[in-house]
């Protein structure tokens, strides 16, 4: 465990918690005389308080001078409260803002948050000390176990600490009850902000700190103006496009994907999560007979579309079969697996693919130019995971361009449009969905999927592979 | 990386003139391509309708904040990790809790879900990520076979697999990113430019599938080669830590949710940012943000407990959703775009839909 007391890492100074100003900013208008929210006084026991405000006009305030709905305004005022610059005078536990008659006072600034240092233990240690000292018994059991937990652990200053807290009793005793009534709850309330009870949280936790100080400046030496030139240099000698032509390409991507989104457009036959009901996930599992008419189209989007989907790949090779080039997508699979395979398996599959697709005469050759072959040839003598990337990009490009819109009008794509089915948008009654609600179907583990995966395609590799004459002649003279 | 040494007649300074020089033409260079903004775009398209978003599901079992979640590719399953050290894997559809790895570290600040299904990899302040393969057995340990495979110098911030099950890029606070190979732990290439803790990365969705961004605590948005290890493309506009990054679904874009309550859009092709999310109501940081499956829409949570959708083309807010009692620490859309998932530091998960 390490001790953090002095290595800040510069969290004081961190922008991370800007948010602590403009909420300060806010609570400071919404003080206005004027302006701000309209207080009164309340009478509480036998004291009167005075500036007491309600969650209605905190929220009514919010809404009105942020021009923001009342949900809205309501997050916001809990956050204030959370924050502890609103402190609720009933149920002063939970931070929240309530938007009816609760009853809040703005927190003096001297209790505000304060981003540079944590409340320190010190403190609430004192401050237990006190409640302690003016009636025995008055802490809540938690507090109580952290009194104990830091009477353990700062024995060696107790006494300072017994010793600030009469101090401060003393001089609270001395001031005007009605004063002191108020200054009793403030602290309570920072304390509450900084001390959550059991079950609640602080608002103040930000998590964990961050390793490396982001204030500290880099020494700017010869070398680091070197490296920013270097980047800049190449950054400058980028290809950049127009952003009417970038722009118009997100824009475009977006119109075309709109009626698959299904937060902009019902999918069908229903949302598995809205209805309870998974015929929609049944419709398109990746190995399904008969895709959806969506699913279809979607293929036609892009080459990417259409390999990315399993079902369309399958339909795909299908097509490929008949023009006999199923080479191409073999080549393109195989070079995936040896890019993202693990570092052991590289070279054996190097060699597989070099026998099978590259060496002069392999099985399943790869019409690729020149060049490239010769490179690849080359490469493949010490093969590396991106061996492969020139001739991968090649096909890749030869199947994009040409091949994919072959596919599209091709009799085996418009046959699968015709077969696509549209299902009907399901019309549930409300007791139906209850019952659907019920009876949420389990799903097959994916792990089992993932296996039979692996024996189907382990299957079809046996059967497409390249078919070796001579054990084909020694099994038919076995049999002779 | 150490350069040259000085040459004749250079000094520190005639350098930083030299560089100071070179980022003004950068500048140049981009503002002539810089014809039209991206509302101007937008008008053309339609504007969204009302949207009804929901909580479908509440997932409860996590004894303290929920730190990150990731979905498998069946579209139904989850993992989620907590600062107490555990990692669910539920199965969201049904609410039930599938499987339960305790780690040996608090905060596991990363996880992620295989493509296979068949295993988890997550990791946090034990500097570390490990793999877990998912046993079919419910009684099974499986801690009996988890197996390490990065080793950072700081806590792990965040980790992907790449399209296999067999390499896992992570991010680290000690200010690297580094893809590993699963089997033997290796490192494979490491990435190095960010000067703070690299807070979040995220691989490009795109058919080449060679690079990836990843977001820092200086700032700074930074895309990589993943063959080389270079940085091919840095991103500096915004004014706090970047908490979160995600790509476009084209990946011809990326998202960032940071600190300074500020989420924006940065366009890789016209190598500039083109919007800001933001509203003057928004003053608490963005956790996390994830694109709808068409691109339209980008969800983000926020450390004020909510979550707001904007519409990416209009710039606009169009739904804030409440439902979570503490920050918002993720958020992450299905893989068929169904739902999204938010965890929280309330201790759950919800599923929107």
């Amino acid at each position: 465990m390490t001790i953090r007391s002095d290595r800040d890492h510069g969290q004081r100074y961190r922008p991370r918690m800007s948010c602590l100003k403009k909420l300060e900013a806010t609570v400071v208008q919404m003080q206005d005389p004027s302006t701000g929210v309209k207080g009164t006084d309340q009478k509480l026991n036998v004291t009167i308080i005075p500036h007491v405000i309600t969650g209605q006009d905190i929220v009514a305030w919010i809404t009105k001078n942020m021009n923001i709905d009342s949900d809205e305004a309501q997050a916001f005022g809990t956050m204030l409260v959370a924050f502890g610059y609103i402190y609720p005078l009933q149920d002063h536990k939970k931070l929240v803002l309530r938007p009816d008659g609760s009853l809040y006072r703005f927190q003096t600034p001297y209790f505000w948050p304060v981003q540079k240092w944590k409340a320190e233990d010190t403190d609430y240690a004192i401050y237990l000390a006190k409640r302690n000292i003016r009636k025995k018994g008055v802490l809540d059991a938690y507090e109580q176990e952290e009194y104990n937990k830091l009477h353990k652990w700062m024995n060696h200053k107790w006494d300072f600490i017994v010793m600030q807290a009469k101090e401060q009793y003393h001089a609270g005793k001395a001031r005007q009850k009605a004063d002191r009534v108020v200054f009793d709850c403030q602290e309570r309330a920072y304390w509450i902000v900084h001390r959550p009870p059991p079950q609640t949280h602080s608002a103040m936790d930000y998590g964990l700190d961050r390793h490396i100080d982001p204030n500290a400046e880099e020494k700017k030496t010869y070398d680091y103006y070197r490296r920013i030139i270097i980047y800049t240099q190449q950054a400058v000698m980028r290809s950049r496009v127009k952003s009417s032509v970038s722009l118009g390409a997100l824009a475009k991507y977006i119109t075309t994907f709109k009626n698959h989104d299904p937060f902009l457009v019902p999918c069908l036959p229903s949302n598995p999560w809205q209805t309870d009901d998974d015929s929609y996930w049944e419709l398109n599992t990746p190995d399904v007979e008969i895709p959806t008419k969506m699913r279809v189209e979607r293929w036609s989007f892009s080459f990417y579309e259409l390999l990315n989907d399993p079902r369309g790949r399958a339909d795909f090779k299908i097509f490929l079969k008949k023009e006999f080039s199923g080479e191409n997508l073999a080549f393109w699979e195989a070079a995936e697996e040896l890019k993202w395979g693990t570092a052991a398996s590289m070279s054996e599959k190097a060699e597989h693919i070099f026998k099978t697709f590259l060496a002069p005469g392999a099985p399943r050759w790869i019409n690729i130019d020149g060049r490239t072959m010769g490179l690849t040839v080359k490469g493949l003598e010490h093969p590396h995971r991106y061996v492969l990337d020139a001739a991968q990009t090649h096909i890749f490009m030869l199947m994009k361009k040409d091949t994919f819109y072959r596919y599209l009008k091709s009799p085996v794509y418009k046959e699968m449009q015709k077969k696509a089915i549209s299902p009907a948008p399901h019309n549930f009654s409300e007791a139906q969905l209850q019952q659907n609600m019920r009876n949420r179907r389990p799903s097959i583990d994916p792990i089992i999927t993932w296996q039979k995966e692996q024996e189907e395609k382990a299957k079809a590799e046996a059967a497409s592979g390249p078919v070796d004459i001579k054990k084909l002649m020694a099994s038919k003279l076995d049999r002779k | 990386m150490a350069c040259q040494g000085l040459a004749k007649g250079e000094t520190t300074n005639t350098l930083k003139a030299e560089s100071e020089s070179l980022k003004a033409k950068l500048e140049e260079e981009r503002a002539k391509l810089h014809d039209v903004e991206l509302h101007q775009v937008a008008e053309k398209i339609d504007a969204l309708g009302q949207f009804v978003m929901k909580t479908r599901r509440t997932l409860k079992g996590h004894g303290n904040k929920v730190l990150c979640m990731d979905w498998c590719r069946d579209k139904r399953r989850i993992v989620s990790s907590s600062q107490d050290g555990k990692v669910i894997v539920w199965d969201a559809y049904t609410t039930n809790k599938e499987h339960a790895v305790t780690m040996p570290c608090t905060w596991v600040m990363a996880c992620a879900y295989a493509p296979s299904g068949c295993a988890v990899a997550c990791g946090g302040l034990d500097n570390k990520c490990s793999v877990y393969p998912l046993s079919l057995d419910k009684n099974e340990n499986l801690a009996a076979k988890k197996k390490s495979v990065a080793m950072h110098t700081n806590y792990l911030s965040s980790c992907s697999f790449t399209n296999s099950d067999m390499q896992i890029l992570t991010s680290s606070g000690d200010g690297t990113c580094a893809l590993w190979d699963v089997e033997s732990g290796q490192l494979l290439q490491s990435f190095h430019g960010h000067s703070a803790d690299v807070l979040s990365l995220d691989l490009a969705p795109s058919e080449t599938g060679n690079t990836f961004v990843s977001g820092g605590c200086d700032k700074k948005a930074n895309v990589w080669d993943m063959r080389s290890g270079q940085n091919v493309q840095s991103f500096e506009t915004h004014e706090s830590d970047i908490n979160n990054v995600k790509y476009y679904p084209s990946g011809d874009a990326f998202a960032t949710g940071s600190d300074d309550a500020t989420c924006r859009l940065y366009d890789l092709r016209a190598d500039r940012e083109v919007a800001i999310y933001s509203k003057d109501s928004i003053i608490f940081g963005a956790s996390s943000v994830d694109f709808s499956l068409s691109g339209r829409l980008l969800f983000a949570g926020y450390n004020d407990y909510t979550i707001n959708v904007w519409d990416v083309l209009k710039g606009t807010r169009v739904a804030i959703l409440f439902g979570h009692e503490n920050r918002v620490s993720t958020v992450r859309v299905s893989p068929d775009g169904t739902a999204f998932c938010s965890g929280s530091w309330d201790n759950t998960l919800r599923i929107w839909a």
